[in-house]
């Protein structure tokens, strides 16, 4: 069940104190105007992916041909592009906008982004080597890598050799984070733990791939359009529940009022017969509403 | 406001805790929720505070020093630790350092803390 992951933007972290008095470290990412700016299909691409955008661009800083491409997709220019392989069937309509419910807590992400550079890095730090001693005759190299290799046979050192060099600005990914809290109304997800990267990068979230995928995930996304017809289904469903309940009530008061002209007529008779007891109350105002 | 700053504010609020204003030097009675078993009672632990850490903000902390049996014993807590019933200021000490980790070295008389006379408390503001 291949589905859509998220573009993000990485607000900072933060702490959750739980009722039951843990703390959880959170990282708070942020939806930002996330719509499907192009899909690609088995037929035209040889392959099924959408490619979503988020953010927003100056038109005026947009090259000419992703302008185009933006106004082919009818969206707003977009920060940040970035495409997501997807099942056929979990394939979203250009320009359909995906929410933070397209995550749920508990569930567990894969977060991928830039990490923070480090630049020109030694050898202990970008490859966790011990360094020399702090003494014992050493002088000047406490922080080199030592020894590369043997002697004149191979008289090489072997390509691959972990040594100093440039370290970060490097395509990372956490794995198997678990979504802690979701917040649609501002495009909130809020996952255990660090994702790489600096304040205001931009990651991409994926469902975990070494996880099952969870069964109440939303297919094909968590769209806008989505939640906003559930949202007006709830409401007509609400409108045509007390719609009923108002029709019954008014049916209630009608069979109310029957059964008193009935008991009346029924008294009546009773009293030509002799005997006075009215025993049909009427009752009709304790039906619920909604 | 950023959004974290906004989260954080959200928290604090929604936890709701009543944190009295207290800064280093203080002694303060904290009530600590100990969850035994299945059922959770609340352990008091009062001592001298002597330091506080991130202000007032979601990060905050507070180390709290006593002497138990002969023992110097110190606990760090989450100012909005959801396991902290209540706290209780129980003096007020006047001090000219914000972290007295110089008590650390000392025991017995120097290691008092004369009582602040003139206190004034903050009008309408919390911890």
């Amino acid at each position: 069940m291949l589905r859509s992951g998220v573009i993000a933007k990485k607000v900072g972290m933060t702490r959750l104190f739980m009722e039951d008095g843990k703390q959880i470290p959170v990282t708070v990412l942020q939806l930002d105007g996330l719509q499907v700016v192009a899909t690609r299909t088995a037929e035209k691409d040889g392959y099924s992916a959408v490619q979503l955008g988020a953010g927003s661009a100056k038109a005026k800083r947009v090259s000419q041909a992703m302008r185009g491409h933006f106004a082919a997709a009818k969206v707003e220019p977009k920060r940040k592009i970035a495409e997501f392989r997807v099942d056929p069937e979990n394939m979203i309509a250009i320009g359909e906008e995906l929410t933070a419910d397209h995550y749920f807590a508990g569930q567990y992400v894969d977060v991928s982004g830039t990490s923070i550079g480090k630049g020109f890095a030694g050898a202990m730090k970008r490859h966790n080597f011990g360094g020399l001693r702090a003494s014992h005759g050493v002088s000047v190299s406490h922080r080199s890598h030592g020894s590369t290799g043997q002697c004149q046979d191979p008289g090489k050192v072997f390509k691959g050799k972990k040594m100093a060099g440039h370290m970060g600005s490097a395509r990372v990914t956490t794995q198997n984070l678990q979504v802690v809290r979701t917040d649609s109304d501002r495009g909130l997800i809020m996952v255990k733990g660090a994702v790489p990267g600096s304040k205001g990068g931009w990651v991409t979230v994926k469902d975990a791939v070494k996880k099952p995928t969870p069964e109440n995930v939303m297919l094909p996304a968590g769209l806008k359009s989505l939640a906003e017809e559930a949202k007006r289904l709830a409401e007509e469903a609400a409108a045509a529940a007390a719609e009923e309940a108002a029709a019954a009530e008014a049916a209630a008061a009608e069979a109310a009022l029957a059964a008193e002209a009935a008991s009346l007529e029924a008294s009546e008779a009773d009293e030509a017969t002799g005997t006075g007891d009215d025993t049909a109350k009427p009752e009709g105002d304790e039906k619920n509403e909604g | 406001m950023n959004l974290i700053a906004q989260l954080e504010a959200e928290q604090i609020a929604e936890l709701g805790h009543e944190i009295p204003d207290f800064k280093a030097g203080d002694t303060i009675r904290v009530g600590y929720k100990v969850t035994e078993g299945t059922r959770s009672r609340v352990q008091n632990y009062e001592g001298v505070c002597i330091s506080r850490k991130n202000g007032k903000g979601i990060a905050g902390s507070f180390t709290v020093r006593k002497i138990s049996f002969g023992e110097g014993v110190e606990r760090v807590f989450p100012l909005h630790s959801t396991n902290i019933d209540n706290i209780t200021v129980v003096r007020r000490g006047k001090v000219r350092r914000a972290k007295l980790y110089y008590l650390r070295a000392r025991r017995g008389k120097s290691a008092r803390i004369a009582e602040v006379s003139n206190y004034k408390a903050l009008d309408g503001a919390k911890a």
